[in-house]
């Protein structure tokens, strides 16, 4: 983050081209997919639909499921938006396994068997892959996840230097999918956990050296729903789309709730 | 059906939207409607960065940054209003370093900059560092930071709200002159709660439109897909112009096939673009500043040097974005998520292999016409009290007829703070407007319709035929041939889009059902576009005409803008009246664009 801009070499005019690669005929694939379907105001019981399409070279798990809603079955519900990994609106449970459906490849998962979708797990299900976000959002807010800065504002920016600015790059990538929140196994047995993504979200203002409400949110995470409950499987870690080290996110903020209260 | 009143109701939850939102939600009673929990907006997806002149790294000040905007616009830009963004863009970006906005630094502790495309020192010298940046993922940090701010304030959110009708009523106004003119006021909006299908009408004295783009009119776009042209549709269909519909902007740096966005940043970094020869083909097309050329250039470039036989891969479809001369280090901190989607999307290392790109819808320049104080313009200058709009589905016209990159992230933060205070201000003092009688019956009707239908047409592949040949016909290379050609699709696909049926008969959830609705409002927008492209017999920014291929200032130098119409008939198609509106110059006289 902190590398100061440089002049890069001005690059040659023309070079040798290798082979541009590519491949030549975009290989197709049939694909399997087993999905949850739940809809409460047709039936109280969840089921599992299957349906098999023809997919391609660089298809994701989010296409094959709008080749069903579009040319199939038009009520299998899901959320999505960017469709590239940045907004977070499709976590789901992928072969078991907390991801979003635009960032799965189809080609590499083990398509011999069936894929399985299912909704994220802990919190209430909607219909289909749609849950009620509104318990994670609770969550979130409760640690403020603003910048408390409590000195009179300069004219200019607040100076942080490039090493301070680095301090709390890893968390500032989150993008409230849920996905980690929902494969904690502390969440899903007690829904009242703050959950890793609102840990995160506190860490990315902790340490933040502009901010002055470290101890409040600290405060708050040494709650018995905070992060003591944290029981570092690492399934959060493994579920982030966007490679955040939340674990060690969490431990880092255990331990400034230690150092604190020393 | 449930009625809400609140002051102001914001129609989105992007950058503009929330922008708004912190201003108007500390001074009025304020809601906003959003289809999408706000953080999935696609303000989210912008990259690069935003451009201000604060002159932290080299000399610069807001009057080039003026005079850059004006020239990559092609001069269609408004220019009172460029000058407002340029000089108000240095207090947005403090105001979101304010907010806890984590921008990149400088060595001293400053924000950093780089260059972009088309942002230059001393009217067109050389580029300049003037993009504030947060790595690759500017536009995450600004939604994450003024959602954050959000909740600061307790800015009350309506959560998958889709607003599918804007109400207003017309009012009879006598000129001092003794004329009179229908004078249209604002009343409220019509939502669709997606959570259980219900009807909600929302009283306010001031409505924002803060909708964002239309992205999904073409098939290869680094757009959402939930951005479907809904507050300008909206807007339109109350009888509110579009103006300049037909400039849409082609980002260069698509990954081939897909459309996903790499960052013009990567440019600004020191990436190059080669063909299949490995030839650095900008030096061509722009001798002076080569692949930071303005993205209507550099798209243009590109798909030329395909159209003659110089495109790389197995098909010969696309060009090469090269960053193996530069560092693994400098790419993994300037550049992380761009890289990324390389790798992920495509299979290609950035490090040793350059990236398959191609040109992918990206940026509607024009949109739903306003001042500068984000307030919505019925005619060439009649203010719609208590309608205002910011943002992507907003034409003030500070783009012109083409964009320059991280403008989109400084007009979100400008107009949607103009917007959010403007509102407020407003509503402290107007009185409401009566809800019309029958408010929903126009949204209960179409619903139940679509519900019913037995007509047997998918939503999904009208939507396919439309993006295809809007792909094919109005993309970087248009001409009278293509552009009637795509007239002739749209009017099919409309006439079958009342055969529209949908499988989803519930009342949870139902996204069949809604984007059935979005795809009305891409038709609608796509055939708008279509005819303004029509019109618009010159070559200008992002709209190029292979049968007009000069720019013409003596007839062209007008924006335009596209009346719902039905008494009248344009070359064939009804019901949208084509007029025009006089460019605003203040300082800078219309030049040949070359760079």
């Amino acid at each position: 983050m902190s590398t100061p801009t440089k002049e890069a070499a001005e690059p040659a005019s023309k070079i040798d081209m290798k082979e541009s690669g590519g491949g030549g005929e975009v290989p197709s694939f049939d694909v399997t997919l087993q999905v949850r379907r739940y809809d409460p105001e047709f039936s109280d019981e969840a089921r599992w639909d299957e349906w098999t399409v023809t997919m391609y070279g660089t298809d994701r798990v989010l296409d094959a499921l709008h080749k069903v809603k579009w040319e199939i079955d038009g009520s299998l519900t899901f959320r999505r938006s960017c469709a590239h990994g940045v907004c977070g609106s499709d976590a789901m449970r992928i072969n078991g396994r907390n991801r979003l459906a635009c960032k799965v490849l189809l080609k590499d998962l083990d398509l011999s068997k069936p894929v399985l979708v299912e909704p994220i797990k802990g919190l209430p299900v909607e219909k289909d892959l749609i849950v009620d976000m509104e318990p994670f959002f609770q969550s979130y807010r409760e640690i403020m996840p603003f910048m408390v800065n409590n000195s009179p504002a300069p004219t200019g920016e607040r100076i942080q230097s490039p090493e301070e600015r680095e301090r709390f790059d890893d968390t500032t990538k989150c993008i409230l999918c849920a996905a980690c929140t929902s494969s904690c196994p502390v969440f899903w047995t007690d829904g009242q956990y703050f959950g890793p993504a609102a840990i995160v979200n506190a860490h990315r203002f902790i340490f933040d050296s502009r901010d002055d409400a470290g101890d409040m949110r600290l405060e708050v995470l040494n709650d018995k729903e905070g992060v003591w409950r944290c029981r570092t499987t690492f399934n959060c870690t493994d579920a982030c789309p966007r490679g955040i080290e939340v674990t060690k996110a969490i431990q880092e903020v255990k331990r400034a709730v230690l150092s604190r209260s020393m | 059906m449930q009625v809400h009143k609140y002051d102001v109701v914001i129609v989105g939850a992007g950058g503009a939207g929330m922008r708004a939102a912190i201003e108007s939600g500390q001074r009025a009673h304020t809601a906003v409607l959003t289809k999408l929990y706000p953080t999935r907006s696609h303000t989210g997806a912008a990259q690069g960065g935003m451009c201000a002149a604060l002159a932290n790294v080299e000399e610069d000040n807001w009057e080039w940054h003026t005079f850059d905007t004006v020239k990559g616009g092609d001069y269609l830009v408004d220019q009172d209003a460029a000058e407002v963004m340029a000089k108000e863009a240095i207090d947005a970006v403090l105001d979101l370093e304010k907010m806890g906005l984590p921008f990149n630094r400088t060595p001293e502790g400053k924000i950093d900059q780089r260059r972009f495309g088309g942002h230059t020192r001393d009217h067109g010298k050389a580029a300049v560092r003037r993009a504030c940046y947060a790595a690759d993922r500017t536009g995450h940090m600004i939604l994450q930071t003024l959602y954050q701010n959000c909740v600061k304030h307790n800015v009350e959110f309506y959560n998958e709200y889709y607003v599918l009708d804007l109400l207003t009523v017309d009012e009879e106004v006598t000129r001092e002159d003794g004329t009179t003119y229908m004078q249209k006021k604002t009343a409220g909006v019509v939502s669709y709660d997606l959570a259980n299908g219900e009807i909600h009408v929302f009283q306010a004295k001031s409505v924002v439109f803060a909708t964002g783009g239309l992205g999904k009119i073409f098939k290869t776009t680094s757009n959402a897909h939930t951005l479907t042209a809904d507050g300008m549709a909206l807007a339109y269909r109350a009888g509110i112009p579009l103006e300049d519909m037909e400039f849409v902007q082609f980002h260069p740096t698509g990954l081939a096939g897909l459309g996903i966005l790499l960052s013009e940043a990567a440019r600004g970094e020191g990436a190059i673009l080669r063909n299949s020869e490995g030839e650095r083909f900008m030096e061509r097309y722009a001798p002076t500043i080569k692949d930071l050329a303005p993205r209507d250039i550099v798209a243009r470039s590109m798909a030329n040097e395909v159209r003659e036989g110089r495109g790389a891969g197995p098909n010969k479809g696309y060009v090469l974005l090269d960053l193996t001369h530069l560092e693994p280090a400098h790419i993994d901190a300037k550049l992380p998520d761009i890289t990324e989607f390389a790798r992920t999307y495509l299979g290609v290392e950035p490090y040793t292999e350059p990236v398959p790109v191609f040109p992918t819808c990206h940026y509607a320049m024009g949109g739903v016409p306003t001042n500068v104080n984000a307030e919505v313009l019925q005619d060439n200058d009649t203010v719609v009290p208590g309608l205002y709009a910011a943002g992507e589905v907003a034409c003030v016209s500070v783009h012109g007829s083409n964009r320059l990159g991280t403008n989109s992230l400084l007009d979100i933060n400008v107009f949607g703070k103009r917007a959010g205070l403007a509102a407020a201000e407003y509503a402290s003092t107007a009185e409401f407007v009566d809800i019309p009688e029958n408010p929903t019956a126009f949204t209960e009707n179409q619903l139940n319709a679509m519900r019913a239908s037995t007509g047997g047409e998918r939503t999904s592949t009208l939507r396919t035929e439309l993006q295809e040949t809007m792909d094919a016909n109005m993309q970087v290379f248009r001409s009278e041939e293509t552009i009637k050609e795509a007239l002739a699709v749209i009017a099919d696909l409309r006439l079958r889009y009342k055969n529209v049926q949908i499988q989803d008969k519930g009342k949870r959830f139902n996204l069949d059902l809604l984007e059935a609705v979005e795809l009305g409002f891409l038709l609608d927008m796509a055939e708008v576009m279509t005819v303004a492209a029509l019109h618009r017999k010159e070559s200008r920014g992002g709209h190029y005409r292979e049968d007009f291929p000069e720019r013409d200032d003596e007839n062209f130098m007008l924006h335009s803008m596209m009346y719902l119409d039905p008494e009248s008939s344009t070359d064939g198609t009804n019901g949208i009246r084509a007029d025009t509106k006089p460019v605003v110059f203040t300082r800078y006289e219309p030049m040949e664009r070359k760079y």
